[in-house]
């Protein structure tokens, strides 16, 4: 079977679980979740039992089986239910709303961050126990710190102190969003220090990683081969050794993108910035759970996807790939 | 796997065993003592601390000029601004905060080697099924479910974090256990054993875990270093048990509270960096332990001097030279040349033909 569809149905079965724990968690929870929500808001009309039954799958008709086929028809039109901290919003109405902000966001700054890493992995291997190297332990240091702890400290230095850049929020308060010049400017400045904020906690993630796998591919023969044919620098660098090196890094972006993504939607919290991250903060502190599972399940999927583009472009760059039967 | 274990040794209690050990430590990648020492700092603090705490951690002082006070002579940390100590509260915080750590890391690690061990032992269609368990458990983003579950215990004490961290922290470990057991169990000392009528069960506890006990040391120090951050972003986020002192709830209630509006640093920067500096420690252990396997990875302490000139592990053929080259270049351009290594080269080989013989390579 071709590697990519091998990855296909994992893929597959990975969402089906996610999706599964998603029907089962509420489920499996003692008490009655919509007498819970109920007493906590006494605002809540007597009408909205209903609803909240329904969104939570409590007291439902239907056996178990005949419910989870529901959900997951719901699921498929992406039907989420009914939030009830922002109610009668829909919940995949505030998704749609969350989602571009994380997007633009998270996956921009993770992009930068592989890449730059990637990079200054690959010097940092190259001239091993030069210049670079003499920054590994700050590197740990970063690495090693909480994403929202440093947000803290760079809000508090960068933008409480000093005001060089506005304290969180997506937007400066009074505009518009929509697609004019003020609105957009707003929303770049904003998004700066978020940005900075995930590329110089990630950015050591995946330099250290680059690194040692390129130390281990300079010592292998055709690169000592390269430069016996007596190659450019740059060539033997890029074109002989990053080349290789390059694949157990992919297959590593894969794998830590659900602790970089993770990590940063736990930042926007220190930013308040209007995107999922907010959301799911939100969503736990009014016990609002079917906001709560659809973020969960969004994010998953995002990851999922990521992973399949990771495996795709695999494919594209490792012949092996193609041929081998997946691992 | 044989290599020198920086924890947990027990070397035999041999009469020259104290002088072993020290050339044991002295032999260590500098990496490896400087996150031990700095974890065994943290240890200390995390046993005598609560003992030494100079007030109670809960504590509101009711007196209205205690409300977020910098740090004084009373108060070497400062107060929150409900006038509790700040350093009696990290003290408490970094034992609760290493304590969960520590119990994770133990409760994943022995799930990870369960299922690594059992996996790669049984093979067959138990070894595609767990390995799918592993692989699945391995992609999805685990902060999310994490906080979606915790949101849902009705009791969100601590044992209940700790035991949804172990459940959610295992798979990265059973990967790599998984792979080393699938290269151990096809050795000839493994095939002998069987051969000699010993049990599965023997087999696995006495022939590959002893081999596998560095992997799963390193194993256990990530999965310290997973549940500190784990844990404490799932206290800033507010899902655990909020009347507890522990680094993150410290975080959780700074940020909360406005410390960082009304320009409290001193609230919210000693239990962050006390995070940071002990997933520093864990991550240099972590390198340590790395470079005792693969000599190739140590760093620029590492390189060989040779005729009093430093060699670069990387060089492939070095050229040796008696001299070191007289003039300096200025740190841009030496900075810039660094990155080519031809340019290196040829440039010594000038030099080279420019001296004389006499002084020129052996």
């Amino acid at each position: 079977m071709p590697f990519i569809l091998r990855r296909l149905g994992f893929y597959v079965v990975a969402a089906w679980v996610a999706l599964t724990v998603n029907f089962f968690l509420p489920r499996a929870v003692p008490g009655n979740a919509v007498e819970a929500i109920m007493s906590k808001f006494p605002s809540l009309q007597p009408s909205a039992y209903h609803a909240l039954e329904a969104m939570l799958g409590v007291g439902q008709a239907g056996s178990i089986w005949h419910q989870y086929v529901s959900y997951l028809d719901d699921v498929l039109h992406l039907n989420f239910g009914i939030s009830s901290s922002e109610y009668p919003a829909h919940v995949s109405t505030l998704l749609a709303q969350t989602i571009p902000w994380t997007l633009a966001l998270v996956g921009t700054a993770t992009v930068i961050a592989f890449f730059l890493g990637t990079v200054l992995g690959i010097l940092a291997g190259w001239r091993h126990g030069g210049w670079l190297e003499r920054l590994l332990p700050a590197l740990m240091f970063l690495q090693a710190i909480p994403y929202f702890f440093l947000a803290l400290l760079l809000l508090y230095v960068l933008a409480i102190n000093v005001h060089i850049f506005p304290i969180g929020q997506g937007y400066a308060g009074g505009l518009v969003p929509g697609w004019h010049w003020s609105f957009i400017s707003s929303a770049i400045v904003h998004s700066l220090l978020p940005a900075f904020t995930i590329v110089i906690t990630s950015v050591a993630g995946w330099m250290l990683q680059m690194r040692n796998v390129m130390i281990t591919t300079i010592g292998e023969d055709y690169v000592l081969a390269a430069q016996a044919k007596g190659l450019r620098d740059r060539r033997v660098i890029f074109s002989y050794a990053a080349r290789n090196a390059l694949l157990p890094q992919l297959q590593g972006f894969g794998l830590a993108l659900g602790f970089v993504v993770s990590g940063a939607i736990v930042m926007e919290i220190v930013f308040s910035y209007p995107g999922i991250g907010l959301l799911l903060l939100n969503a736990v502190t009014s016990d609002d759970y079917p906001l709560a599972q659809a973020i969960f399940l969004v994010i998953t999927f995002a990851v999922l996807l990521a992973n399949l583009i990771v495996d795709l472009v695999i494919v594209a760059v490792d012949p092996r790939a193609r041929t081998r039967e997946a691992a | 796997m044989t290599t020198a274990l920086p924890i947990n040794v027990e070397l035999p209690a041999l009469p020259g065993a104290p002088a072993r050990q020290l050339g044991r430590w002295r032999r260590l990648p500098l990496k490896a003592k400087a996150g031990v020492v700095l974890l065994g700092f943290f240890v200390l603090i995390a046993i005598i601390g609560p003992l030494v705490t100079p007030y109670n951690p809960g504590y509101q002082n009711p007196n209205p000029a205690l409300s977020m006070n910098a740090p004084s002579a009373a108060h070497l940390l400062g107060t929150t601004q409900s006038g509790q100590d700040v350093l009696s509260q990290l003290l408490v915080g970094i034992r609760l905060t290493l304590e969960l750590a520590l119990l994770v890391g133990v409760i994943a690690t022995a799930l990870s080697v369960i299922v690594g061990v059992a996996a790669a032992f049984l093979g067959g269609i138990w070894d595609e099924l767990l390995s799918l368990a592993i692989n699945v458990f391995l992609v999805i983003p685990a902060l999310p479910l994490l906080i979606v579950l915790l949101g849902y215990l009705p009791y969100t004490g601590q044992t209940a974090t700790i035991l949804v961290l172990a459940g959610l922290g295992w798979p990265w470990g059973a990967r790599v256990i998984r792979a080393q057991t699938l290269t151990i169990r096809n050795r000839d000392f493994i095939a002998a054993s069987r051969e000699s009528g010993e049990s599965s069960w023997r087999i696995i506890a006495s022939e590959i875990v002893p081999n596998e006990v560095s992997l799963i040391a390193a194993n256990f120090v990530n999965t310290v270093l997973y549940a500190i951050g784990a844990s404490v972003a799932l206290a800033f986020v507010g899902v655990t048990n909020l009347s507890s002192w522990s680094l993150g709830t410290m975080l959780y209630w700074a940020e909360s509270q406005q410390a960082l509006q009304f320009g409290a640093w001193w609230w919210f920067v000693p239990p962050g960096l006390a995070v940071a500096l002990m997933g520093t420690s864990l991550v240099l252990l972590n390198t340590g332990i790395d470079e005792l396997g693969n000599p190739r990875l140590r760093d620029a302490n590492q390189r060989a001097k040779v005729n009093g000139r430093r060699l670069l592990p990387t060089d492939p053929t070095p050229v040796l030279h008696a001299s070191l080259p007289p003039e300096r270049r200025s740190p841009v351009i030496a900075f810039m040349r660094s990155f080519s290594r031809s340019a290196y080269v040829s440039d010594r080989a000038q030099r080279l033909s420019a001296a004389k013989p006499s002084e020129g390579e052996r």
